[in-house]
């Protein structure tokens, strides 16, 4: 479980891993497989705040919205998750899909265990 | 099957066009610089393309089609019949009204009919389809509050389990979007009372909801928002479930949109056409799409009316879809209405009832016109998902429910059989699910490959979305 060192989760089952002044966000194993094979991701590089819909993502079965767990910019969108998105269904805690940076307010983060206590039901 | 450009022959003709004798010769710039690409065959190679092709596809001409949400009635065949009378056919609609008195009264008549169905003062048949409908009320709403100054009036409330096509009407609209959640499948008091403003423009509300459920605290739902100086709007998208028994009227809604063809039995499903009528009471009714039909001692008019949100489709709306309608309603009368949602609501409960000691219904308890299960146990349980079952039944030669909506249930399935369908066939369907259920339980077959007797077994879902081939040569 090394990948999953230093990620915190929300509520609307996004992850986020952050690094000093940069903080990536990604999507759950359990997002991933509730939604099934994920074929399109609609991500915008701007300012946002926290509970923002960011983006969202388009599987066989539904489109969900993904919500901003920061107040900042988002300065980089993973390019792999255009070409392959099923990336995000294979490998959801190594494919981040976007990047933030001026970071100043963030959400209350859960951890693995609170998360998979939710999860759960 | 082959594509009807694989059948193409060089040459072949379906039909001969007489020489152009207008002499004319377009400018350069609107001619075509490539030739068309379009496959040569003959009449009869025609017919039999199309006959073939109709051949691989399911109607609820062809069986039971319980699509919830989608009210996949069957079409008698009457409707068409009258629908095609010379007089309603062969008119055109610049034609100068004093000629076509008689069709200005069969939409006068239907419109006349669909008020006193929805307790409604007022209608419009000119949306082409349900949202459509959904998207000019929401039109309404925002003029009659502009027209009062009350510009802040921007958002407008969606409970989580109302129609996936709401929000999208409302942005399209302007508005913002709130979502309320829902509690035990019904619009909690306590949710929406937090959002209540003077910022509220109004409320969308599917009723019954998604989940095949009665909003029971719909007088106070309509009751809150009209307090707070917002407007109330109805989605009949599930008429179906109470025709003849309440009116949205009476539940103190302003505006409403049905869906001529799902209740009203009018065609339904690649292309339709459909109709979105729209009812209004007097609040709203001087913001109806122009224009208006006006009935002066018996002599039939259209009006333009100033105040009106302008058009919304070209002429008068879908005018045979409307003609179709006004026969099912003419030939059903005040109490077939009536019968007609009790037995919808009956046959919808007989199958829940079939199945729910194998399958968890989402919400226990007794449904309208349709009810949703919830295999997320199933799934744990045997490996298989909602999925697989709907792809199974195919297998047995009928329709798949609608799958993973609501998305306020998981593995959801949504089953609604509507009032055409016999005792022997809701048996039928009751028997292919528990058999499914046994199949499922036994792994005596595996699912995931369903459908297996078909022509064409499971499509690769995923790699049509992510790589569709949309045009033949690609």
């Amino acid at each position: 479980m090394d990948e999953l060192k230093n990620v915190l989760f929300t509520k609307t089952h996004e992850w986020v891993k952050i690094e000093g002044e940069i903080a990536y966000v990604g999507l759950s194993d359990y997002a991933q497989s509730q939604m099934g094979d994920i074929v399109f991701i609609n991500l915008e590089e701007d300012d946002y705040e926290v509970g923002d819909t960011i983006g969202d993502v388009e599987s066989v079965k539904s489109v969900s919205d993904i919500y901003s767990p920061f107040t900042g910019t988002i300065v980089e969108i993973n390019s792999v998750i255009f070409d392959d998105p099923g990336a995000i269904n294979r490998d959801p805690y190594g494919t981040w899909l976007c990047k933030y940076e001026n970071v100043s307010d963030k959400e209350e983060f859960l951890t693995l265990e609170e998360y998979e206590e939710i999860i759960k039901e | 099957m082959k594509l009807v450009y694989e059948t193409s022959t060089k040459d072949h003709k379906g039909l001969q066009l007489p020489k152009c004798d207008l002499n004319y010769e377009l400018d350069d710039k609107y001619k075509r610089k490539e030739k068309l690409n379009l496959p040569e065959l003959s009449e009869v190679e025609v017919v039999r393309h199309y006959t073939a092709l109709s051949k691989e596809t399911y109607s609820v001409d062809d069986g039971i089609y319980p699509l919830g949400s989608c009210t996949m009635k069957y079409n008698p065949k009457l409707n068409e019949e009258v629908a095609s009378f010379e007089g309603f056919s062969q008119v055109h609609p610049l034609q100068d009204v004093s000629t076509v008195q008689g069709c200005l009264q069969a939409l006068d008549l239907a419109k006349k009919y669909v008020c006193t169905i929805t307790g409604m003062d007022n209608a419009s048949f000119q949306p082409a389809a349900g949202a459509h409908g959904e998207f000019t009320c929401m039109m309404m709403i925002k003029k009659y509050h502009e027209e009062r100054n009350d510009t802040k009036r921007k958002k407008i409330i969606i409970p989580d389990s109302a129609h996936g096509t709401n929000p999208a009407s409302a942005t399209m609209c302007g508005f913002e979007t709130v979502t309320i959640k829902s509690e035990n499948g019904i619009v909690s008091m306590e949710e929406l009372n937090k959002v209540l403003s003077d910022e509220i423009a109004g409320i969308m509300l599917t009723n019954p909801n998604t989940l095949g459920l009665y909003e029971k605290e719909i007088l106070n739902i309509t009751k809150a928002v009209h307090d707070c100086g917002g407007l109330a709007y109805y989605d009949g998208a599930n008429l179906n479930a109470v025709m003849g028994i309440s009116r949205p009227g009476e539940m103190g809604f302003d505006c409403l949109h049905l869906n001529l063809h799902k209740t009203f039995s009018t065609p339904h499903g690649g292309g339709g056409p459909g109709s979105g009528a729209i009812c209004c009471n007097k609040k709203l009714e001087k913001y109806l799409p122009n224009p208006i039909i006006k009935n002066e001692e018996g002599i039939y008019t259209f009006e333009n009316i100033d105040s009106s949100i302008g058009k919304v489709k070209d002429f008068y709306g879908n005018f045979t879809v409307v003609l179709k309608a006004l026969t099912y309603m003419l030939r059903l009368g005040n109490n077939g209405i009536r019968e007609t949602s009790e037995n919808a609501v009956l046959n919808a409960n007989y199958i829940m009832n079939g199945i729910k000691d194998l399958y968890d219904v989402a919400i226990d308890e007794v449904c309208m016109h349709e009810f949703v299960l919830d295999l997320s146990r199933f799934k744990k349980e045997t490996g298989f998902s909602a999925l697989d079952v709907s792809k199974r039944l195919i297998d047995y030669g009928i329709h798949p429910p609608t799958m993973y909506f609501p998305l306020i249930v998981k593995e959801a399935l949504m089953i609604e059989p509507t009032e055409t369908e016999s005792k022997e066939t809701l048996d039928m369907v009751i028997d292919i699910f528990r058999k499914i259920h046994e199949e499922a339980y036994s792994k005596s077959v595996d699912l995931t490959k369903a459908p297996l007797n078909t022509k064409y077994g499971r499509m690769d879902e995923v790699t049509s979305a992510r790589n569709p081939r949309l045009k033949y040569g690609d």
